[in-house]
C-alpha cells in the first residue's frame, strides 16, 4: 500500500486519482465501516424496539462462554475442523496429482474441479438432501444391492453436515495447494535426493515446508466458511449441528440479539485473523517476501 | 535394459588411477538415442568438461552419472563399483545444479548441513564442518541468511559447500557459472579450480562455453548428438581438432580447402623422424593466388592413411595463425583479398577480410609496439599468408560424420527438450 501511494504522490494524473479515490472510497464504506459497525454493535445491549441501545458492557462476549452457546461453538469449531482436514488429505494429493499431470491436461482438470461452482451452492446443498435421504439414492441402491436390510440415517447428521461442507469447500482447498505445487521446482526434489535424502525424507523437509503457505491458505479458506455456511447445517444437519453461522443467523434474524450476533462475528473474524498472521509467518520463512519488508 | 548389479558389481578391468569409468553406455527416450556408445575413463582429481551445443546429450550424461536417470544399456563404475541401477541417494556422487536449487526455507548454514543431517551425523560434527565449509566458500558472516537475501555469486558458492560437505568422491556441475554475468563468472571460473585444487576432489563440468571449458579443464570431452567427437586437453582439442565439428565449435575458425598432390608415407618429419610420413599440397583459391601456386608439405594426419592424390582436404587455421602483409611485399606467397572491417580489441586487432573469391576470413595480430602504421583502412587490399607447417588438415566431413544428417536433427530437437526439463 505505502508502494502505491508513494508511487502515486508525485503523479497528478486525475485518473489515477480518481481510481485511487474510488478504491479507498469503496474499501472505507463497504468493508472498514461495516466491520466497526459490527465490533461496535457488539459492545451494545439488545433492545427490544430499536434493536440495539446504550450502555457500553462486554456481556455478550462473557454470554459466548455460557456452557449452552459454548458447545455450540466447540461442535462447530469441531464439524469445521474435521471438514478442514478430510479436504486437506483429498486435496494434497490430488493437488499433486494435478501438477505432476501433462501441462496440457491441467487446465482442463482444474476446470472440472471449478465447474460446480457455477451453480448456486445452496441448490447443490439440496440436491445432497435429496442423495442423502431415506428414501434418497444412496439408501435405495444400497438397499437393491442387498448391502443393508433397513434405510441408515444419514440425513440430519453431523456426518450429513461434515459431507456437505467438504463437498461445497473441496476446491477452496486444492486451489492453492496446486498453486504451490506448480511452483515447487523439481530440482529442489532433485537436489534433495542427490544429497542423499529417501522419497520420505524429502517429502518431510522439503516438499512439506515448501508448501506449507498453500496449506494454510487452503486451511484458511475452508476452516472459516466452515463454520459459517449455516445454510448447510439447516438442510442437512438439522437443530442438533449448528454452526457458528446459525448462531450469528439466528441471532440477527430470529431472536434479534443484534449484540450477540456481533460478537459472534467478531469471534469469527478474530479466528482469521490469526490464520491469516500464520500464513505470513510461513510464507516469509520459505522467502516470498516482498523485498522492501526485509529492508 | 539396466545390467542387473549381481554379475557386474565390481569391474576388475579398472586401473587403479581411474575413478569413473563409462563403458557403452546409451541413453533412450521414446524411441530417441540422446547418448549412444558413450566410453569415457575419468581420473582421480581430474577436471573433466563436458562441452556441447545445447541438446548434445552432456546434461543427460550428467544426470546418469547423479543417478537421476538409468542407462537403458552399460555400466558406469565408480572406483570399480557398478552405479547403473542406483538411486541418485545411493551413490557417492554430488551436484551443483544450474539454478543452484538452494532450499529456499532453510538458512545458509542449513543448506549445507542438509546431507550430513539426512546421513544422522553427530550434531557436533556437522557444525564444525558447516563453520569449515563457510570459510572455505568465504560466507561465514551470511551463516543465517536465507539464500534468496544472496548474491548469485553467493548462492553458487553455498551450493558448492552443500555438494562438498557430503565428501563426494566426484563432483558434477550443470552449467553452474551460466546465470552469473561476464566479470563474475571469470572470478568464480578462477575460484572453482581453486576449490577443485584445495579439495582434490574430481570434477565432471557441463558447459556450452568453449573460452569456459578451456581455461578450467584437465581434459574436455567434446559432445554433439550423444556423441564423443574428440576427448583430449584444451591444448589437443584447440590445436588438433579430430574433425570439422571440434574444430568450428571450439575458438574461431578459417578453412581453406586444399588438394593433394602428393603422399609420401615414408618421408621424415622437420625432425628427422619418420611418423606418419607427410603429403603435399594446394590450396585450392588459386584464383586469389599470385604467381604460381605454392604446394605445401604437410605432416600426414591420421585419419589421411586413405587419401590419394587428388582428394580435398581442409587446412584449418586460427585467426591468429595468419600474417596479413601488403599486397606488393614479394618476400612472402599469400591470398589476395582486402579488409572489409577492423576490430579493435585492446591487445589484439580483429580484421575481417574478404578474399579475392569471396571467401570471408578472419584474422587477429597482437599489437606490434615498433610498427606506428599498424591499422588498416577499410577497403585496404592486403595479402594473408601462414607460416608454413602451423596449419592442421581435416577431412572433408563426411568422412567422420556418424550418421544421416537427417537422423541426427530429430535426436538433437527432443534432446533439448530434455535439456530443457
Amino acid at each position: 500500500m505505502a508502494r502505491t501511494s508513494r508511487f502515486n504522490l508525485g503523479n497528478k494524473s486525475p485518473f489515477r486519482t480518481a481510481t485511487l479515490w474510488l478504491i479507498w472510497g469503496w474499501l472505507l464504506i463497504f468493508a472498514l465501516l461495516p466491520n466497526i459497525l459490527v465490533i461496535a454493535v457488539s459492545f451494545l445491549t439488545r433492545d427490544s424496539s430499536a434493536f440495539i441501545s446504550l450502555p457500553v458492557n462486554i456481556d455478550s462476549y462473557l454470554r459466548m462462554v455460557d456452557p449452552l452457546y459454548f458447545e455450540v461453538f466447540v461442535h462447530s469449531l469441531w464439524m469445521a475442523v474435521i471438514t478442514t482436514v478430510i479436504c486437506l488429505l483429498l486435496g494434497y494429493p490430488f493437488a499433486w496429482l494435478v501438477s505432476k499431470a501433462q501441462t496440457r491436461w491441467q487446465p482442463l482438470l482444474m476446470m472440472l474441479l471449478i465447474l460446480p461452482f457455477w451453480t448456486n451452492s445452496l441448490v447443490r446443498t439440496y440436491a445432497l438432501k435429496l442423495l442423502f435421504a431415506n428414501n434418497g439414492l444412496i439408501n435405495k441402491s444400497l438397499l437393491t444391492l442387498g448391502i443393508i436390510d433397513a434405510p441408515i440415517d444419514i440425513l440430519y447428521t453431523q456426518g450429513a453436515v461434515i459431507a456437505g461442507l467438504t463437498y461445497l469447500l473441496f476446491p477452496f482447498m486444492v486451489l492453492p495447494l496446486y498453486a504451490v505445487f506448480t511452483d515447487l521446482r523439481h530440482d529442489m526434489l532433485l537436489a534433495s535426493q542427490d544429497l542423499g535424502a529417501s522419497k520420505t525424507q524429502t517429502f518431510w523437509h522439503v516438499v512439506l515446508p515448501l508448501t506449507t503457505p498453500g496449506i494454510i491458505s487452503g486451511v484458511l479458506l475452508v476452516l472459516l466458511p466452515a463454520m459459517g455456511m449455516f445454510y448447510v447445517a439447516d438442510v442437512l444437519g438439522g437443530s442438533r449441528n449448528l454452526l457458528v453461522g446459525n448462531i450469528i443467523k439466528n441471532q440477527f434474524l430470529d431472536a434479534r440479539d443484534w449484540p450477540f450476533g456481533a460478537a459472534a462475528s467478531v469471534l469469527l473474524t478474530l479466528a482469521m485473523a490469526v490464520l491469516l498472521l500464520a500464513y505470513r509467518a510461513s510464507s516469509r520463512r520459505i522467502g516470498k517476501t516482498d523485498f522492501n519488508e526485509v529492508a | 535394459m539396466t545390467q542387473s548389479l549381481a554379475n557386474t558389481y565390481t569391474n576388475p578391468a579398472s586401473p587403479d588411477n581411474v575413478l569413473l569409468q563409462l563403458t557403452g553406455l546409451q541413453k533412450t527416450y521414446d524411441q530417441t538415442e540422446v547418448l549412444k556408445d558413450i566410453n569415457l575413463d575419468i581420473q582421480h582429481g581430474e577436471f573433466l568438461t563436458l562441452l556441447g551445443p545445447s541438446g548434445c546429450g552432456k546434461t543427460t550424461l550428467l544426470r546418469l552419472i547423479a543417478g537421476f536417470e538409468q542407462p537403458t544399456a552399460g555400466a558406469i563404475y565408480l572406483d570399480g563399483v557398478q552405479m547403473a541401477g542406483l538411486s541418485a541417494d545411493k551413490r557417492p556422487v554430488n551436484t551443483v545444479f544450474q539454478q543452484y536449487a538452494l532450499f529456499p526455507h532453510m538458512t545458509v548454514a542449513q543448506n549445507i548441513a542438509y546431507g550430513l543431517k539426512i546421513k544422522k551425523v553427530p550434531k557436533a560434527e556437522i557444525q564444525t564442518r558447516v563453520r569449515e565449509m563457510l570459510a572455505m566458500v568465504q560466507l561465514e558472516h551470511l551463516a543465517n541468511r536465507k539464500p534468496q537475501d544472496l548474491s548469485g555469486g553467493q548462492q553458487q558458492r553455498v551450493a558448492i559447500a552443500r555438494a562438498v560437505i557430503n565428501r563426494p568422491k566426484l563432483l558434477l556441475l550443470d552449467e553452474p557459472l551460466s546465470a552469473l554475468d561476464h566479470k563474475l563468472r571469470l572470478q568464480m571460473q578462477s575460484e572453482l579450480k581453486r576449490l577443485q585444487r584445495e579439495l582434490g576432489i574430481t570434477f565432471v563440468f557441463v558447459t556450452h562455453d568453449q573460452e569456459e571449458a578451456l581455461s578450467m579443464s584437465d581434459r574436455i570431452a567434446v559432445m554433439k548428438d550423444g556423441r564423443f567427437q574428440q576427448i583430449g586437453t584444451p591444448i589437443e582439442i584447440y590445436e588438433t581438432p579430430a574433425n570439422l565439428f571440434t574444430a568450428k565449435f571450439i575458438g574461431e575458425t578459417n578453412l581453406f580447402k586444399a588438394e593433394v598432390k602428393g603422399v609420401y608415407p615414408d618421408q621424415p618429419d622437420r625432425d628427422g623422424r619418420v611418423t606418419n610420413g607427410r603429403i603435399e599440397v594446394e590450396v585450392c583459391e588459386a584464383q586469389v593466388q599470385e604467381g604460381k601456386a605454392a604446394l605445401r608439405n604437410l605432416r600426414r594426419p591420421a585419419f589421411a592413411n586413405d587419401v590419394q592424390v587428388g582428394d580435398i582436404v581442409n587446412l584449418l587455421l586460427r585467426p591468429e595463425d595468419l600474417r596479413i602483409y601488403d599486397p606488393k611485399d614479394d618476400s612472402h606467397v599469400g591470398l589476395l583479398g582486402r579488409v572489409i572491417e577492423s576490430n579493435y580489441k585492446g591487445s589484439t586487432l580483429d580484421s575481417i577480410i574478404e578474399l579475392a573469391n569471396g571467401h570471408i576470413i578472419k584474422a587477429s595480430e597482437f599489437f606490434d609496439e615498433d610498427d606506428p602504421s599498424f591499422d588498416y583502412k577499410l577497403n585496404e587490399a592486403v595479402k594473408v599468408a601462414w607460416v608454413d607447417g602451423w596449419e592442421w588438415v581435416l577431412p572433408e566431413d563426411h568422412l567422420t560424420e556418424p550418421q544421416a544428417p537427417e537422423q541426427s536433427a530429430a535426436i538433437q530437437k527432443t534432446a533439448i527438450q530434455k535439456d530443457v526439463s
